[in-house]
């Protein structure tokens, strides 16, 4: 822990919708760096719902959005993110100045 | 706490995204009816992300469901979509795709339904190498009914019509799917979500008489009933049992209530489907009298 | 419009009426038949297998009733004109997709040549016996149209029918023949493709989006469209609002079917047919349909040369029974005779539209031949008492 070299930095991130999960735990079960683990609170539901425990070792593999039976939650990669957040920028300037 | 994005969060700098399977549901529609730990929604994940890298024309794509749990993923689907009768979605699927030959035709329905009430339509369907990708979620008991005996059911679970232990000897729906002449026959679970998903979209690029079996946990009726855990507990026994085996002969790929599971694709074949057949038939029949149907 | 000359075999020819109800198929536009083997009406299916090929089109032989009469719908969703026909075990078997077909406002047209029943019964022989389970033999409350021909040439007539009103209200449309006018060969006139009126389906000329699949203007009948089309239509069978999706309140449910049954139930005038002989100054007026008309109308004549006076009221359009038209007649004459092939079917019909106030008879039979006209005359001898 203390020696920088072997700290992993975050490659991703996980998307959750708390309200939609079940509390099956597919993705906690399965996530392949152990990254998940259930939340404190309840969701509406009764349900305690997927966080992200060790954010550090979420390499944004996407596996826990397969796995979700649920639809509730999702990974993606930082640079993914990055593509999605520039061609929804895009899309909203051309929404906004429609002539250009 | 965690870092993970949450809905109600505040969102400033984090761009918005959405989940990878939204653009192929009906979202007005979610969250669905399966319960907590049911398997069938992560099918749908699979399905979904293996529609999108085959690039499929989505609007020639349409899928067929019969009736149970199963039955209601045509539903939620954000295609052409037909939620039929109980056990005859194949037949429906036939029509559909006979009619409309562009179409690729799903068929995405449960063990019950396709395999005590439609078994019939599932053997001639797959004799005749009707062009269909046939899905099959195996769940080993009719859940929208409350938990009885399915042909899947292995001896020795206990369901509410087999109260005292199932004694009838179950189907092996590979071995079925074989021997009716099937040109596609896989078999998989939901813990095996990565390769569901490729084995979708081979089957997706193939033509004739696909079928996939996809094994996945019913806990409310299946698994509390057998005391076997939760729906994660039988995912977890799904990694811990499965044994990859391509090509198996499907007479040695059986299902008991506990014991290896042979997944895999084990047929994989070419024959000319119905259509093809009936084309190239009628064309020696009636020579340049005939302009074959269906281009 | 009129129809397409490719499925049209203008001419003068002597047919039976399985066949003749097939070419009324063909000319109608019908180029998806789903069939399984039964007798009496496997001829239709026969010939349909033996003509479709050069005509542009399909048929397949599924492997049992149940299969057949959901393919059809299948194909009609595929864009196709549908049919499929059988007897009475096999009708047995297909109200599972008579309820569907409802629901789901499928068009198609169903053929039944009746036979003796219940159960395997009487093969090859006729009855008229089916009347009464088209109409109440899928569970839920539904409507269908039923066509009753008495002749080849009307079974070639009635299938084209069939075919146009299917596509104009989207219910299932029954052709209710039997075993005699399927066997019996008479001249049958197939007039050219452009003397043929063919009503269209509905396609909706809406785009991806804004194209709802139950969105209904004021005659209750939604547009159509067909899978590939691009509209990402759920179809189900569960009770559905205009989007087509599952809703299953009790609101959503009394909606829906006083919709579908309104169709049907508020246009009955419209549809009724009946062709009427002799029942203006009529005493006793004989209410008959299908293959016993024929029958029926030999007791008329003679009832007539023995000095009666005796209408003749032929159905052709059975169901929706026409009932105010009924009641019209039993206002003006003294009593009814009906001839049927069965232990009394249609008669309960005529009954309650005549509500009491001059006798119904029934001529029953069990079925196995036509009736002696004699039995007949008896009866409106009876009846003008």
């Amino acid at each position: 822990m203390s020696d920088p070299a072997t700290v992993r930095k975050a490659k991703g991130t996980v998307f959750v919708k708390p309200e939609v999960c079940k509390g099956c735990s597919y993705c906690i079960e399965f996530c392949p760096t152990d990254c998940l683990e259930f939340s404190r609170e309840f969701n509406a539901k009764g349900y305690h719902y997927p966080v992200l425990g060790t954010p550090d070792d979420c390499t944004g593999c996407g596996l826990c959005g397969l796995y979700c039976p649920d639809f509730a939650i999702f990974g993606a990669r930082f640079k993914d993110i990055e593509v999605a957040r520039v061609t929804a920028a895009a899309r909203q300037a051309s929404l906004d100045n429609p002539t250009s | 706490m965690s870092e993970a994005i949450q809905d109600d969060q505040d969102l400033s700098g984090m761009p918005m995204m959405d989940n990878p399977v939204m653009p192929y549901l009906r979202q007005e529609r979610i969250p669905h009816i399966w319960c907590p730990g049911c398997g069938i929604g992560t099918t749908v994940n699979c399905f979904t992300r293996a529609i999108e890298e085959a690039a499929s024309d989505l609007d020639k794509l349409a899928i067929v469901s019969g009736i149970g749990c199963t039955g209601r993923v045509a539903g939620y689907l954000n295609l052409d979509s037909f939620h039929t009768t109980h056990g005859r979605a194949i037949p429906f699927a036939t029509g559909l795709k006979l009619s409309n030959p562009e179409l690729s035709v799903v068929v995405y329905s449960g063990d019950g339904d396709l395999f005590a009430i439609g078994g019939n339509h599932f053997m001639h369907a797959a004799r005749r190498n009707m062009d269909l990708l046939v899905v099959c979620v195996n769940n080993f008991t009719y859940g929208m009914t409350g938990g009885q005996v399915a042909p899947t059911t292995p001896i020795g679970a206990t369901q509410t019509t087999m109260p005292y232990g199932n004694f009838e000897n179950p189907a092996s729906l590979p071995f079925l799917a074989d021997a009716a002449g099937a040109t596609f026959v896989a078999r998989w679970t939901v813990y095996h979500v990565r390769q569901l998903t490729r084995c979708f979209k081979e089957a997706l690029g193939k033509k004739g008489f696909r079928f996939i079996e996809i094994l996945a946990p019913c806990p409310t009726l299946f698994l509390r009933r057998n005391r076997l855990g939760d729906g994660v507990d039988m995912v977890r026994t799904y990694k811990e049992k499965s044994v990859l085996r391509n090509g198996a002969d499907t007479k040695e790929v059986g299902l008991g209530l506990t014991g290896e599971i042979v997944v895999g694709t084990f047929v994989d074949r070419e024959r000319p489907t119905w259509l093809e057949s009936m084309n190239d038939h009628f064309g020696k029949v009636f020579g340049d009298r005939y302009s074959r149907y269906g281009g | 419009m009129t129809a397409d000359p490719k499925g049209v075999l203008t001419g003068i020819h002597f047919l039976d009426g399985d066949h003749a109800a097939c070419e009324g198929a063909l000319a109608a536009g019908c180029r998806f038949v789903a069939g399984y083997p039964i007798t009496p009406s496997t001829e239709v299916v026969e010939r349909f297998a033996q003509r479709i090929p050069l005509v542009g089109g399909l048929f397949i032989q599924m492997e049992d009733e149940l299969a057949a009469s959901i393919a059809i719908l299948g194909g009609a969703w595929g864009g196709k004109k549908v049919m499929t026909v059988t007897s009475g075990p096999g009708l047995s078997l297909m109200m599972e997709h008579l309820g569907l077909a409802y629901i789901t406002e499928t068009p198609c047209v169903f053929i039944d040549v009746q036979r003796g029943g219940p159960s395997t019964g009487l093969p090859t022989l006729p009855a008229q016996a089916d009347m009464m389970q088209v109409k109440w033999g899928s569970h839920g409350d539904y409507e269908i149209i039923a066509l009753s021909p008495n002749s080849p040439q009307e079974c070639f007539d009635l299938t084209i029918r069939a075919f146009n009103l299917t596509e104009q209200w989207r219910v299932p449309v029954f052709l209710m023949m039997d075993e005699v006018v399927g066997h019996m060969t008479e001249r049958v006139v197939i007039p050219e493709a452009s003397a043929i009126e063919i009503t269209e389906r509905r396609w909706t000329a809406k785009a991806p989006g804004t194209y709802r699949p139950y969105d209904v203007g004021a005659d209750r009948v939604p547009e159509m469209t067909k899978a590939g089309d691009g509209h990402r239509i759920h179809v189900t069978g569960l009770t559905h609002d205009e989007r087509g999706w599952p809703c299953m309140t009790p609101k959503q449910q009394d909606k829906l079917i006083r919709r579908l049954s309104g169709k049907i139930r508020d246009n009955a005038d419209a549809l009724t047919d009946i062709r009427e002989e002799g029942c203006e100054d009529a005493d006793v007026v004989v209410v008959s349909y299908g293959i016993t008309s024929r029958v029926a109308s030999a007791a008329v004549l003679r009832a007539r040369a023995a000095g009666l006076k005796v209408g003749h009221a032929r159905l052709v359009v059975t169901w929706p029974f026409p009932a105010a038209r009924i009641a019209a007649l039993a206002s003006k004459c003294k009593a009814m005779v009906v001839p049927e092939l069965n232990l009394g079917q249609m008669v309960h019909e005529v009954r309650l539209a005549v509500n009491g106030r001059i006798p119904v008879l029934l001529v029953d039979h069990a079925g196995g031949t036509v009736h002696d006209p004699q039995v007949i005359l008896d009866r409106i001898q009876e009846a003008a008492r």
